[in-house]
């Protein structure tokens, strides 16, 4: 620990303010622009590093430990590809509001422009995927940056953002000095909602017959799920869900729809069809959500509380835009509803007369092993207690209908950019910062190979992951799409015949490795795994290869074309 | 409709790019962009012309407001301002027409920066509108080159 007014490096800048800022963990890997600062690093004992073993699995890990424990995730990498490599995670990151900051190294101030040995101009190709970056262009500005840095990522909508190092700085030497306080003139996010806005709001929940709640990641990461299950229950309104959004209210409560949207309960989208007022939280009207925008709750007054401006008026009109923090909103609320308010028991009967017309189900016997009763049986094991990380395709919406999330801060999935290779790494990052819950992972075979490397970061630090592996043998939900709507043309999503051994594949990395092809080994196999600590576990489910997700309203549609089952039924196999 | 968004932003590297990416990335239309240092050398200010529906405009107002660099956002539109644009032309000089330019440059308050034996150069200050009216009426008499400096505008003062 240095204090300030001592002469220090860049490099011990660097981790001086790291410390300040409470970083436990850096996710990172060195390069030729890092030299000084891995040689300062060498000696510090606070920060843990763990060496990833590629840059797109650091920026990923770091998100997957921002969103388990609320916290900034921290990168550092080297200049040039070191850089380029963490473009997906930082678009990923930004997409999903999630708080990191990413350092990059690069080359010396003189070079830059130049076409240096390693340099990309980061700060250029990352700006449109931060919430803001920075070149630091003298070592007197290095310790302001990173504490600007920080309080970027962390307040208001979090988000991303990059700090650039060139080498020279990191070299120089100036007398350290702690900004106390940061003060950003352009960057003054409200958090308080308008109060007379709040009480509009109360006074129109109060009246409505058939209300409905649509909560999204914002109530997550603005740490008010208390306050959403207060209101929901003394007001009687049922709540539906985002992916993100998912656990922000319990899921075993008979107020809870599940998730809407594309492949959303039939019952959560029938209500938001029906509903008289709906009360957006946190929550940005995605088009996976919406389908098409003019036929979305086209009976109700949309009341939409986001900290974030732009995200108001931006896919949809709404009747009552109220800007601030979800959990200033949702706590005002509580104080300035009415006491009366109106009878909701036909609607909440309505809604339970959808529910029990075309429930979430599946068929299973002894011999077959399907997605769905995998992820049941984890939820089932696990009582809805685990952080759920998942990669992208038909297992993620799966685990999103499946798994029963109880509290918040339990789903983490790419949900804005949907990127495959996501969860792995995620899952490595989350486990880091959650040790008092098992982290499970649910990938498809396709995603799997895009991080797979990240296998010896879990291995070699003990991370007690428990990768269950959904093998359909197929881009699952590539398929899915091709057998509705592109002619049962398969065109490049059979991976039967050039997938590897998962298994051997796993065992060759050091990690713990079952497999499963029926119902009874599976719950075996899972039980397995969910008692075994001492590093990661892979189970590889071999399930069948063409069940499909349903329900599902097509991209762009409206509720009246959701689906709720094969087309053609003798395309199952 | 058309839109005068004045911005004041921080005079750091890097502030316009962020400004004009963000319009490419969000596909805003971005009819002229102008920057300058402002009283306080810390602070640059931007004129920006943009056209779009209501819906839209709010979202431009809004996406430059969230920009870290962007200290103030106002919609001028709607508000007493003025609006100025500076316009530098070359127009081929030939003795048949010679007098009539004259005249027309006197008539558009325009003032002679460069003349040669077969070009005149020109500049002519006015609201983008008398700008591209300028541009239409000396258009017969063959125009070589010209440059447009993009709208700048200011609050009327109290
Ligand atoms: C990086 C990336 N490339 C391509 C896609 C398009 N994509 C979406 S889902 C999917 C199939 C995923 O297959 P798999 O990982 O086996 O999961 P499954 O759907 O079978 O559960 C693909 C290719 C993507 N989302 N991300
Ligand atoms: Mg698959």
């Amino acid at each position: 620990m240095h204090s300030s007014g001592q002469t220090l490096n860049g490099s011990e800048i660097f981790f001086e303010c790291l410390r300040r800022e409470n970083v436990e963990y850096i996710f990172g890997y060195p390069g030729g622009s890092l030299l000084k600062v891995y040689e300062t690093l060498y000696d510090v004992e606070d920060i843990q590093h763990i060496l990833v073993r590629h840059e797109q699995g650091a920026t990923h890990m770091a998100e997957g430990y921002a969103r388990a424990t609320g916290k900034p995730g921290v990168v550092l990498v080297t200049s040039g590809p070191g850089a380029t490599n963490t473009v997906t995670g930082i678009a990923n990151a930004y997409m999903d509001s999630s708080p990191m900051v990413v350092f990059t190294g690069q080359v010396p101030s003189s070079l830059i422009g130049n076409d240096a040995f390693q340099e990309a101009d980061i700060v250029g190709i990352t700006r449109p995927i931060t919430k803001h970056n920075f070149l630091v262009k003298d070592v007197k500005e290095l310790a302001i940056t990173i504490r600007k840095a920080f309080f970027l990522a962390t307040n208001g909508r979090p988000g991303p953002v990059l700090v650039d190092m060139p080498k020279d700085i990191l070299n120089a030497s100036c007398v350290f000095q702690w900004p106390e306080t940061v003060d950003i003139r352009g960057f003054k996010p409200t958090l308080k909602c308008h109060i007379n806005q709040v009480q509009k709001a109360a006074h129109k929940i109060a009246k409505a017959k058939r209300p409905l709640l649509y909560i999204g990641g914002g109530v997550i990461s603005a740490e008010a799920s208390e306050e959403l299950r207060k209101f929901a229950i003394q007001q009687n309104i049922p709540v539906t869900m985002t992916l993100q959004g998912l656990g922000a209210f319990p899921g075993n409560h008979p107020l809870s729809l599940g998730m809407l949207g594309m492949h959303g309960t039939y019952w959560a989208n029938r209500a938001v069809n029906a509903c008289d007022l709906l009360i957006a939280v946190g929550a940005r009207f995605d088009d996976r959500v919406t389908g098409k925008v003019e036929t979305f709750a086209p009976q109700a007054y949309k009341i939409h509380n986001d900290i974030d401006p732009t995200n108001v008026d931006k896919n949809i009109k709404v009747d009552l835009p109220i800007v601030g923090d979800a959990k200033h909103f949702l706590s005002s609320l509580i104080e300035e509803m009415p006491d009366a308010f109106e009878n909701r028991e036909s609607w909440l009967a309505q809604i339970n007369q959808w529910r029990e017309e075309c429930p979430l189900t599946y068929t299973s016997d002894d011999n077959t092993l399907k997605t769905e009763f995998v992820i049941d049986e984890v939820s089932k094991q696990t009582k809805g207690n685990a952080v759920v990380v998942t990669d992208v395709g038909q297992h993620q919406m799966w685990t999103s209908q499946f798994y029963t999330f109880i509290n918040p801060r339990s789903i983490i999935t790419s949900g804005g950019l949907g990127t495959m290779g996501y969860g792995l790494p995620a899952a490595i990052g989350a486990a880091f910062g959650i040790k008092d819950r098992p982290v499970v992972l649910f990938c498809g075979d396709g995603g799997i190979m895009m991080n797979i490397q990240e296998l010896v970061t879990a291995v070699h630090g003990k991370v007690p992951i428990k990768i269950f592996l959904i093998n359909n043998s197929f881009l699952g939900m590539v398929r899915q799409w091709q057998e509705l709507f592109h002619k049962e043309k398969y065109s490049f999503t059979d991976l039967g015949d050039s997938n590897p051994d998962f298994v051997k594949v796993a065992e060759a990395f050091g990690c713990k490795a079952l497999k499963a092809d029926n119902p009874a080994t599976a719950r075996e196999a899972i039980k397995e795994a969910l008692a075994w600590n001492e590093g990661p576990v892979l189970v590889d489910f071999r399930v069948i290869k063409k069940d499909m997700v349903f329900p599902m309203v097509p991209a762009g549609g409206s509720i009246s074309d959701m689906l709720l089952e094969r087309l053609n039924p003798k395309t199952m196999v | 409709m058309k839109h005068i968004i004045s911005v004041l932003v921080e005079n750091k590297f890097g502030s316009l790019n962020r400004v004009a990416a963000m319009f490419s990335a969000r596909g805003f239309n971005l009819e002229s962009i102008s920057i300058g240092e402002t009283e306080d050398t810390e602070i640059s200010r931007m004129t920006i012309v943009t056209r779009g529906e209501d819906q839209i405009i709010s979202q431009v107002l809004k996406q430059l407001n969230r920009l870290v660099d962007t200290i103030k956002v106002t919609d001028l539109t709607r508000q007493p301002h003025v609006e100025r644009e500076l316009l530098l032309m070359t127009l081929k000089l030939s003795k048949p027409v010679q007098h009539e330019i004259f005249e027309l440059i006197n008539v558009f308050k325009g003032k002679v920066v460069d003349i040669k034996q077969k070009s005149i150069t020109i500049e002519v200050i006015g609201s983008p509108d008398k700008i591209n009216t300028t541009i239409d009426i000396f258009k017969p008499y063959g125009i070589k080159e010209l440059a447009r400096s993009g709208a700048v505008a200011i609050h009327r003062g109290e």
